[in-house]
Order: C-alpha cells, then structure tokens, then sequence
C-alpha cells in the first residue's frame, strides 16, 4: 500500500466514524437521505430507489441510485462517503446476478422488477438459522414472506 | 520573500471540506526537507537558500556532493533546488523544513516537470482543429493546414506552430490553493492538479501574485528550532565551511604527494 492509499484510508477512517453505512449491494432497494441546503436552512430529503451499481475505490467509492420518477429514470450518483448523506436505509434486498444493473435502463413496468433476497450476504442471522438452528422459528417465517409476496 | 519546500507528488485523490463539498486535491508530500547552503551578499553577492530532499544513498552519492552535505551536516538528499531569500529570511544549513512551512487557504506556485507526450501533432500540442472528417478530405484529417503564404514572404516564419515534442518540460502552475496541511505526515493538500507523474519531485513557493498570509512562519516552518537564525550564526558556519574545505584541499594535496 502507497502513502496515497494510506492517506486514503485515513479519510475514509474518520467518515465511517460519523456516518454508519449499512452493507448494500446492487439489486437493492435503499433510501438515501440527503442533506439539502436551503437558504440558510438544511433539511433532510429522501431519494429512495434501486441501487444500480458500486464502485469501490477508496475514498471515491461511489453508488448509483436509480428510480422512475413520474413516468422517467433517474439516476443518482451518491459518493459513498460524502458528508452530505445523512443516512442510508436498506428498504429490500434484492436477488440479482449482475454487479451492474445497467440492463434495467431499458426495462420498465414488470419487467423491471427485482425479486427480494432472503438469505446470503448481509443477512448472516438468517442463513444461520437456515443451516440448523431451529430454537427460532425465523427461518420458516422467511419463507412464508417470500410466497406472499 | 520566504523560502520555498522540494515536496514529492503522490498523486490525487478527494477531501470532503467542512460544508461536505468535495475538493479534488494534489497530495505533495514533504520528506527530509533540509537546508544545505545559504548564499549570503557578502560571499555570493546574493541571498538564497539550498533546499535538499528525500534521501540518497551514500553510495550513490559522487565524493564531490557527499563533502557539499556533510559541510551542511546533512544526509545526502535526492534533489536540490535555490531558492532566493530576502536578507532576513536566510536559513542556517542543517535546518528543517516542514509541510508547516504553508497555512490552509493561502496561495503557492508549484514548478515540476511535466510528463512527456513524445512527438505530438498539432492537435494535441496546439489545439488545433485538424481538417474535416468529410468533404474531400484524405489521410490528412489531424494535420495542421497551411503552414504560411505563396512566394511573398517565401517562407514559413519562424516560431510557426507545428507539430514536435511535447511534454517533459519545466512547468509552473501559479495561484494553487493550500486545501489542508498534515504536519505529522508532512503533507501538503494543493487543490487542483500539479505538474509532473506520481513519484516527481516538485518545488513549492508562496504565490507571486498574492499576499503571503500573516500566519505563514517567517523566515520558515522550521521543525526543531525556535531560536531566530542569525547572521552571525550562518557567518559562523560559513567561516567554518570554508576552513573546512580549504583543509580538505590540502589533505587532498597531501595525499597527491604521497
């Protein structure tokens, strides 16, 4: 690792600290609220849609956000470890087999859709209850959220 | 007039200032920045100050320069540069100069060599259009057009841009802005971009078209001394430096008779 790298790190280091960011991948549903300026006044706006792609790249890393906002795609592109996000929230998380959900640009309506994940990464507690604990009667109850849906 | 740092560039990267806009900056590191000489009126006829950098090998180092750091009590640095001095702002060889040198907000003028383009056209060199993509046009599409008139003048003027070598040439950026400082890491953080590849050694100096701030040390961001450099001081050390060659002059004529 160059110095640049470390200098890197040690920016990223004191902006995790501030802001905790939950782990999320493409395919996943996440609001992102962010701090708007307003006159002399901030407030805090939330833009929700499907996370599109990561880019991990140090203090650079970025996310993109994409959502259909009265009948046309929007797409948003959020540094990750900007100080003007106040929060991100994990709304759904989605079953996809791309890093880059760029092919969802041409889809709209049903086809667009991302069915939800339940099991795998970012959600340890519940592939745990899966392999064989069944103390908790977690698992089952997954699975029954999955079929009404 | 102050002087100015040998810092190395690491390259670029983002900050995120208070209010969370983000600032694209240089990350110049400054290591081992030492004064080697000072060039007085009374001895040079001028005030400067030698600023060495990074660290050399001693066995890389030609006999010549290793008596010219050892006159300074230094390490053998990997870059010199002069800078001029007003007669108050001369330093003592053997001082160190640290990223403190520079305060947050005040203004430099960065000097590097610029990465180096080989045998560039007209376009990339001057900006010139080219021809047309179409109409007629063939082979010659990036070439730079007529080069001057017909028999009067009968020749093409000099300075005439063309195509040649670009790139890999002295380069000063002025008016840069110090983003932040990292004392302990000696980094300075230059928004913008500074000449050069990663890895070269570049000089930094206070801009010539502003003020230097008040809260810039002066005559130096001096690491360890607190005490003001006098000229009796540097007097003295010259005095000694130039005892000490001249009896290496004779050690060397002595051995040269032996």
């Amino acid at each position: 690792m160059n110095s640049l790298q470390e200098f890197e790190k040690a920016q990223v280091a004191k902006r995790v600290d501030a802001s905790q960011i939950p782990e999320f991948g493409p395919g996943d549903t996440v609001k992102v609220n962010v701090k708007v300026v307003e006159g002399d006044r901030e407030r805090v706006q939330a833009y929700e849609g499907v996370c599109i792609a990561r880019k991990n790249a140090g203090i650079n890393s970025s996310f993109t956000v994409r959502k259909i906002s009265n009948n046309e795609g929007v797409e948003r592109v959020f540094p990750l470890y900007s100080p003007r996000l106040e929060s991100i929230d994990v709304t759904r998380r989605g079953k996809v087999r791309r890093a880059k959900l760029y092919y969802l640009r041409e889809l709209r309506g049903k086809s667009a859709r991302i069915s939800e994940r339940t099991t795998g990464r970012g959600m340890a507690d519940v592939s745990r209850r899966a392999k064989g604990a069944p103390k908790i009667k977690a698992a089952p109850k997954a699975s029954a959220e999955e079929k009404s849906e | 007039m102050r002087t100015g740092l040998i810092a190395q560039k690491l390259g670029m990267t983002r900050i995120f200032d208070a209010s969370g806009a983000h600032v694209p900056v240089t990350v110049l590191k400054v290591d081992a920045c030492q004064v080697t000489a000072a060039r007085t009126v009374e001895r040079d006829g001028y005030n400067a100050v030698q600023v060495g950098a990074g660290v050399a090998k001693v066995s890389r180092t030609g006999r010549a320069m290793r008596g010219h750091f050892a006159k300074a009590k230094v390490e053998p640095k990997r870059e010199l540069a002069e800078f001029r001095v007003a007669e108050d702002a001369v330093l003592a060889p053997g001082t160190v100069l640290g990223a403190d040198h520079y305060v947050a907000g005040q203004y430099i003028d960065v000097t590097g060599q610029s990465i180096g383009k080989g045998f560039a056209g007209a376009m990339k060199r001057h900006n010139f259009s080219g021809l047309r993509a179409s109409h007629g046009v063939s082979i010659s599409h990036r070439s730079h057009g007529s080069t001057g008139q017909c028999q009067d003048p009968g020749k093409v003027f000099k300075g005439k841009k063309m195509a040649g070598h670009m790139g890999a040439e002295r380069v000063t950026v002025q008016n840069l802005e110090v983003a932040a400082i990292d004392n302990d890491e000696g980094l300075i953080l230059v928004r913008g971009a500074v000449p050069g590849s990663k890895g070269c050694w570049v000089t930094v100096r206070d801009a010539v078209k502003h003020l230097r701030p008040e809260e810039a040390p002066y005559p130096g961001g001096v690491a360890a001394a607190d005490e003001p450099v006098v000229d009796e001081q540097i007097e003295a050390a010259a005095a000694a430096a130039e005892a000490q060659s001249t009896s290496d002059d004779q050690s060397g004529e002595a051995t040269k008779e032996d």
